[in-house]
């Protein structure tokens, strides 16, 4: 499982395990699922997708401004606003 | 010695007014508690920013094409200093606190032939600034409840100061603000805030392992930057926000308990002047009645 935190500078939005995400980066959309490389880039505003399991339904968060950060502990977005 | 009733009176007044002092009192321990739980679900993001930041300017600083906000004007001529307070007095030294130190610094500045500008956020903080460096304010906001500042307005604040920057207003930038450390002490402090100061980065975060970067590090670096002189900004008043209701939990405490010396003083005086007025009353029917 991947973990998954997102976070707005007003609160700690999600923490959870997902099967995947995927995040509209700026030069484009990225899936990132377990075990991705260490990955960075800024996000545009629009619609992250929460995968909870495979083939599973998907939850949508809208996001603005920030950007996001795969490592080894998983993935952080970080995010101005959220909801 | 004071009437009976004007004795009555006061003791009245006083207790009314110990009844709002204690009544403040209990407002700032519930907001403190509200302020304090805000500063705490602020840190995830502050954290975890300022590590990706001071990364990625540990590898793309020291280049001739860093952004200006990393890498200054290259001079420490003009200082501007933002400083943090409150709309609200009854809030103990906390606005006066944080206003002294920035007179000290800037005192210190002046004296070394620098020139320093105020930029004020807080009505309480300008109207100490204002009487000696009245002119030296170049702009002022006033932020309203800091209990209900949101990450939009400080975001406000800091494009505003980004744009004087990048226009050469100023060289450097300092911001003020006090820090909560318990509810009896917050300390007035003092952090740089532009050029954006790079701490030692955390070596080896990745494990070692190569990252990449989309778009280039140069490119995130410039987006990032702005965001965490936000957020420093937001967190500084966070931190206000928490230290102003902590001050005034404390002086309204004082406030209560000197209400309450005072009632225990005055009632004393009450019922002193009482028993004199009884004992003259006595002594002039005993007098006439031995006059029989």
């Amino acid at each position: 499982m991947l973990h998954f935190e997102l976070v707005t500078p007003e609160k700690l939005v999600r923490s959870e395990d997902v099967h995947m995400v995927v995040v509209p980066g700026t030069e484009g959309d990225f899936g990132v699922l377990e075990g991705h490389a260490p990955f960075m880039s800024t996000i545009r505003d629009g619609e992250l997708q929460v995968h909870r399991s495979a083939g599973g339904a998907v939850e949508t968060i809208r996001i603005e401004g920030g950007f996001a950060e795969v490592n080894a502990r998983g993935l952080t977005v970080l995010a101005e606003k959220a909801e | 010695m004071a009437s009976l009733k004007a004795l009555k009176l006061r003791i009245g007044s006083v207790k009314s007014t110990q009844k709002i002092t204690k009544a403040m009192k209990m407002v700032a321990a519930a907001k403190l508690r509200r302020a304090q739980e805000a500063a705490e679900a602020g840190r995830p993001y502050a954290e975890r920013l300022e590590a990706v930041v001071s990364s990625l300017a540990a590898k793309v600083g020291g280049a001739d094409n860093a952004p200006l906000l990393l890498k200054g004007t290259g001079k420490s001529d003009v200082h501007l200093f933002v400083v943090a307070t409150s709309d609200k007095g009854l809030a103990g030294a906390f606005n006066t606190n944080i206003a002294r130190l920035a007179r000290r610094r800037a005192d210190e500045l002046i004296k070394q032939g620098k020139t320093v500008h105020f930029y004020t956020i807080g009505k309480k903080g300008r109207g100490v600034l204002a009487r000696l460096y009245r002119d030296r304010i170049v702009h002022s906001v006033e932020p309203g409840d800091l209990g209900k500042l949101k990450f939009d307005d400080a975001r406000g604040y800091a494009e505003d100061l980004v744009a004087r920057f990048e226009a050469g207003e100023f060289d450097v930038a300092h911001l003020f603000y006090a820090t909560f450390k318990t509810v009896l002490t917050q300390e007035p402090t003092e952090v740089q805030l532009l050029p954006v100061p790079v701490p030692p980065a955390a070596a080896a975060d990745a494990g070692g392992a190569v990252v990449e970067y989309e778009p280039d590090e140069e490119s995130i670096l410039a987006d990032l930057l702005p965001r965490a002189i936000a957020i420093q900004l937001y967190r500084a008043m966070r931190e206000n926000a928490a230290s102003e209701q902590g001050s005034k939990m404390t002086a309204m405490d004082n406030a209560t308990r000197n209400a309450g010396d005072l009632i225990k003083r005055l009632s004393i005086e009450y019922n002193r002047a009482r028993q004199a007025a009884i004992t003259t009353e006595l002594v002039e029917i005993i007098s006439g009645a031995e006059a029989l």
